[in-house]
């Protein structure tokens, strides 16, 4: 089965998010962490600056817990770079132990289910799990050079600047992860790279579906349904294809891509890129689910899986999202951490 | 039902939400904005004429030319230009702005990677197609006027 339920030993123990300039100014601008006043941090390359936007993000989450980097058993993560630089780099700079992941777009709930896989079979103690993007090196990477006078369709969507960290730990906290669904890769023959998420919206649906049914639950009780960076049109999308399988998904659905940007930026569908749904995880859902406004969230990151070689040679974008479902638990108290080193010393 | 008719459906599908770039609109301001980028080659071109009477049609032609590169390079290098493109589309891409643009961001962007491997590797990876196209075409054409 593709859903694990998991035995109630792994909860989020906290979560920092760095977004650019750009996303600060939007609507979630009073949620994240820190804003970015300069998006190159100093750094001579965009490449550089995603790395130290990583590396700070895992440093920061570490120490907002309360942990020593010694305390981090794992570092679980991933970004949209050719060969995963950017979290390979980091690792190397944070002498962790480093899985690798990628699943595009998806990588944060990838990343967040194998950590809480990890905890939850008692195979060790605190685990990171981040992701990050950058604008200006997805672009490079991906399109065309920064200052090529291009036009982008209706259909495009913007990558964001920005990544989230959350650790994952056995310490009780407010946040528990209840239970984790690998998504299959589904296909549906979509080609325009310009238009991920009508090629992302049938792996979402399918990861939802199969989530919903093996965790003998309705959409009803959820208190929000997040997608990672359908953009508006996957959203839309999504929800004529959950219709169509006969789920109504209600007013507690939203998209990370969609809620990052105002309406009035120049982002045609949204936001998108791994950074997003990890950024938009670990500050407004982490504040709502500490607050105790959300009780169920179920996350589903979505990727799309294409390289820009597969593209030009007219393969189709295969898509994936994996979706992870959180519960708040009131009980739990916020010294966990405190107590939990009291009875180490003792 | 199979998959290939699943994804024409699919495909049919979202063709149908996908929003429409509005015709009139962008035709209206690449008109303006290639409509003043040819002014102002036209008024250098005047200008050049006036102030150096003895040369030739041509050679005012190239110095015009030269300019409006130049510019279009300086206005790539601060990052203006592709405010202008992405606002006025076709009407910057079409007149040798354009081209110049489609040489000088990839050397801008590509720096980092050194002068061989970055600059003189990357530097035609937009304006290549259109040299390898335009020269192409223009063997097709010397045969047939040769025939003619």
């Amino acid at each position: 089965m593709q859903t694990i339920k998991l035995k109630k030993k792994a909860y989020l123990l906290e979560g920092y998010s760095i977004v650019g300039p750009l996303e600060g100014k939007g609507p979630l601008k009073d949620y994240f962490d820190y804003i970015l006043k300069d998006d190159t941090l100093k750094e001579s390359s965009f490449e550089k600056s995603e790395r130290k936007l990583l590396q700070d993000i895992v440093i920061e989450a570490i120490n907002k817990s309360g942990l020593k980097i010694s305390d981090i058993d794992f570092f679980f993560g991933g970004d949209l770079l050719n060969q995963i630089v950017s979290s390979s780099y980091t690792a190397r700079e944070l002498n962790l132990p480093f899985i690798g992941l990628y699943s595009a777009c998806a990588t944060m709930a990838e990343a967040l289910a194998l950590s809480a896989l990890f905890i939850d079979c008692g195979l060790c103690n605190n685990v990171v799990a981040a992701t990050c993007t950058h604008f200006s090196s997805a672009e490079r990477q991906y399109r065309f050079p920064l200052e090529f006078a291009n036009q982008r369709p209706p259909t495009a969507q913007w990558t964001i600047t920005g990544g989230g960290a959350s650790i994952i730990s056995n310490i009780k906290s407010k946040i528990r992860i209840n239970a984790v669904t690998f998504g299959k890769v589904i296909d549906y023959g979509i080609s325009d790279i310009n238009n991920m998420g009508a090629a992302m919206a049938p792996a979402a649906c399918d990861t939802i579906k199969a989530h919903l049914s093996n965790m003998k639950k309705k959409v009803s009780d959820y208190d929000l349904i997040l997608t990672g960076d359908l953009g508006k049109l996957g959203s839309e999308i999504l929800i004529d294809l959950m219709e169509h399988e006969k789920i109504i998904m209600g007013k507690n659905y939203a998209d990370c891509g969609c809620m990052i940007f105002d309406k009035t930026m120049r982002v045609f569908m949204g936001g998108s890129g791994a950074g997003c749904s990890a950024s938009v995880l670990n500050s407004y859902v982490l504040y709502k689910m500490k607050k105790g406004d959300f009780k169920r969230v179920l996350l589903v990151s979505t990727g799309a899986l294409m390289s820009t070689t597969t593209s030009q040679q007219g393969e189709t974008i295969p898509g994936i999202a994996h979706a992870v479902e959180l519960v708040y638990e009131p009980e739990n108290t916020k010294n966990s951490v405190a107590k939990s080193k009291q009875k180490k010393d003792v | 039902m199979d998959k290939n008719k699943r994804n024409q459906n699919y495909n049919l599908y979202v063709e149908s939400k996908v929003p429409k770039t509005k015709a009139w609109p962008s035709l209206f301001k690449a008109f303006l904005v290639g409509g003043i980028i040819c002014a102002i080659g036209q008024g250098l071109f005047d200008l050049y004429s006036y102030l150096f009477p003895n040369l030739a049609e041509s050679e005012v032609t190239t110095c015009m030319l030269m300019t409006i590169i130049f510019i279009t390079c300086l206005l790539t290098g601060i990052g203006i230009y592709d405010v202008v493109g992405a606002w006025g589309g076709a009407g910057s891409v079409i007149p040798i702005t354009g081209f110049s643009n489609s040489i000088s961001s990839p050397a801008v962007e590509f720096k980092k990677e050194g002068i061989i491997y970055g600059i003189c590797v990357k530097m035609f990876t937009i304006a290549g197609p259109v040299i390898v196209c335009g020269v192409v075409g223009s063997i097709v054409c010397g045969f047939v006027g040769l025939f003619i």
